[in-house]
């Protein structure tokens, strides 16, 4: 049974990149909706394909070889009639549904936009890059406990969160199925949305508009949690990032620093503060690399950093020559940065 | 359709292709014209890290040992190469040169888009100045940057002084500029400049 529905994706039903399976107020929203369409579209459907067999079987009655010689046959008035009849029910049911979907479609997305009101929703700015996501965590009060990350966001389930959404190169698409909607990142023009996490659980989001070589890799990791375990993250997420405790550890973070690596990542407490790569404090906390390309591990860290290139192509990232002890080292205090 | 069938009012159909041959040949010609543009530049997405030796020599003074042969320019095939020079110019705002030179104009540091070079304009005099670095200001960049894109970057500079060629420079600037996009900067011919004195 479980081969058969995996051959229609959209049946299947818990998934971590789904719009049916809804896990937010505007993806309810949307699926509902998705449905309603889907089961009256399968009627109309179904009621076109009946229409045609009973056409083809009647066709078939009246064989129009065997009478060779008998003019086509003349509708009467009341034939007449009958068709016009028909017709202009078929002509009335279609505007009357076509209406009755365009009202239901305008509360719907009314009710996804009343989010908006929220008058404290959690306060996010999203940058998207050739291919990563950039997050800024706001806080109103204190614009210094602005907080960046990358590739992965946090929010409390219950919550409004407002996005703001912003891009430095090309048109990006912030879309979580299981949570919100699609909204465009566009160069110069912010953007805003909001939206709901209803239920708890680690989702995926995706580039929805096509923007380069690696667009189908550029994922981030969206986790809705309670709101203690999100303060949790959130104060953890905002210290600097923890020192170097081993010898390994202090020569991977000299190696980060004397590399290539400062030019472009930025590291909370150390003296590499580059914003044109993802942002580095507490990479190790997050469970995936590479905007989702991968899990954050220890082989794919190493080959990452090694020749980011092989693995994914075009990416802005060059290739680093390092020593094994190097690469190690660093690999190391990489994976301390919790 | 032949003569006896023909109802009086209807119009012979005519088939523009075989009354003349002159607008077929014509698309014929456009449509081997618009061939061309199937073909692409290289992008070269994976890059082996390369070595450039042949930089511990540069010279970046007119003198020369007696008798020596004055050395030619190297070679920069990423000049031709216009999503190389592309990305030359997203690592200038990346790697902060705008800090020091701004787009081009120049500030605490020389500007680029004159024609005086005071440690040469040739690529490898440029790129030796980014891995080098120069006095009063200059940093040297020596293990920060790949030298592959160190020369992206060298092929951005000097298409910014008007030294870069016609299809690799870049046809727009990514900031609002007062200098023209690189592409239609004026041919400049390089002058050898002195360091200025410190006001």
């Amino acid at each position: 049974m479980k081969e058969i529905v995996s051959i229609f994706p959209i049946f299947s039903a818990t998934e971590m990149q789904s719009a049916l399976d809804p896990a937010g107020t505007q993806a309810s929203e949307i699926s509902s909706l998705w449905w309603l369409y889907f089961w009256i579209l399968i009627a109309i459907f179904t009621l076109v394909l009946i229409c045609i067999c009973i056409a083809v079987l009647r066709a078939g009655w009246k064989p129009r070889e065997s009478r060779p010689n008998e003019p086509p046959p003349q509708p009467s008035a009341a034939t007449d009639r009958r068709i016009f009849a028909i017709v202009s029910t078929c002509v009335v049911a279609t505007v009357l549904i076509l209406f009755a979907l365009l009202f239901i479609d305008i509360f719907a997305s009314r009710s996804v936009y009343a989010l908006s009101s929220e008058p404290h929703p959690l306060s996010l700015k999203i940058i998207g890059h050739q291919w990563w996501w950039e997050v800024q965590y706001q806080d109103p009060d204190q614009p210094s406990n602005t907080m960046t990350t990358a590739n992965e966001i946090h929010v409390p389930v219950g919550k409004v969160v407002r996005l703001e959404l912003t891009s430095t190169d090309v048109i990006h698409s912030f879309w979580v199925p299981n949570i919100s909607g699609k909204k465009d990142l566009i160069p110069g023009y912010p953007t805003k949305t909001w939206l709901k996490a209803d239920k708890a659980g680690s989702f995926r989001g995706q580039c929805a508009e096509f923007c380069g070589h690696q667009h189908a890799h550029m994922r981030l990791e969206f986790v809705a949690e309670s709101h203690s375990d999100f303060d949790k993250w959130l104060a953890q997420a905002r210290q600097n990032a923890r020192p170097p405790s081993t010898p390994s550890q202090q020569r991977g973070q000299h190696v980060f620093l004397s590399n290539q690596c400062i030019m472009c990542h930025n590291i909370e407490g150390t003296p590499a503060r580059a914003t044109t790569g993802p942002d580095l404090t507490h990479f190790a906390s997050r469970t995936m690399m590479a905007a989702g390309s991968f899990p954050n591990t220890r082989g794919y860290l190493a080959g990452w950093i090694a020749n980011p290139q092989n693995i994914k192509p075009a990416v802005k990232m060059p290739p680093n020559a390092l020593s094994s002890d190097d690469l190690n080292a660093l690999v190391d205090y990489l994976e301390s940065l919790k | 359709m032949n003569l006896e069938t023909r109802k009086p009012g209807q119009k012979k159909f005519r088939n523009i292709f075989l009354v003349s041959w002159f607008p077929s040949f014509f698309l014929l010609l456009c449509f081997l014209y618009s061939l061309g543009s199937c073909k692409r530049e290289e992008r070269g997405y994976r890059v082996a890290p390369p070595a450039a030796d042949k930089i511990q020599t540069t010279s970046v003074s007119e003198l020369h040992p007696a008798g020596g042969e004055k050395p030619g320019p190297v070679k920069n095939h990423y000049e031709e190469n216009a999503y190389a020079t592309s990305e030359g110019q997203r690592l200038f705002s990346a790697f902060n040169c705008v800090g020091c030179h701004a787009h081009g104009g120049g500030g605490m540091g020389p500007a680029l888009m004159d024609n005086k070079w005071i440690y040469g304009s040739q690529p490898q005099q440029i790129f030796a100045t980014i891995v080098e670095g120069r006095p009063n200001g200059m940093p040297s960049f020596r293990g920060k940057i790949p030298d592959y894109e160190v020369w992206q970057l060298v092929a951005f500079v000097r298409s910014v002084g008007g030294l870069g060629t016609s299809g690799g420079s870049p046809g727009r600037s990514d900031e609002m500029s007062a200098a023209p996009p690189p592409s239609s900067m004026p041919a400049q011919t390089p002058q050898s400049a002195q360091v200025p004195p410190p006001r």
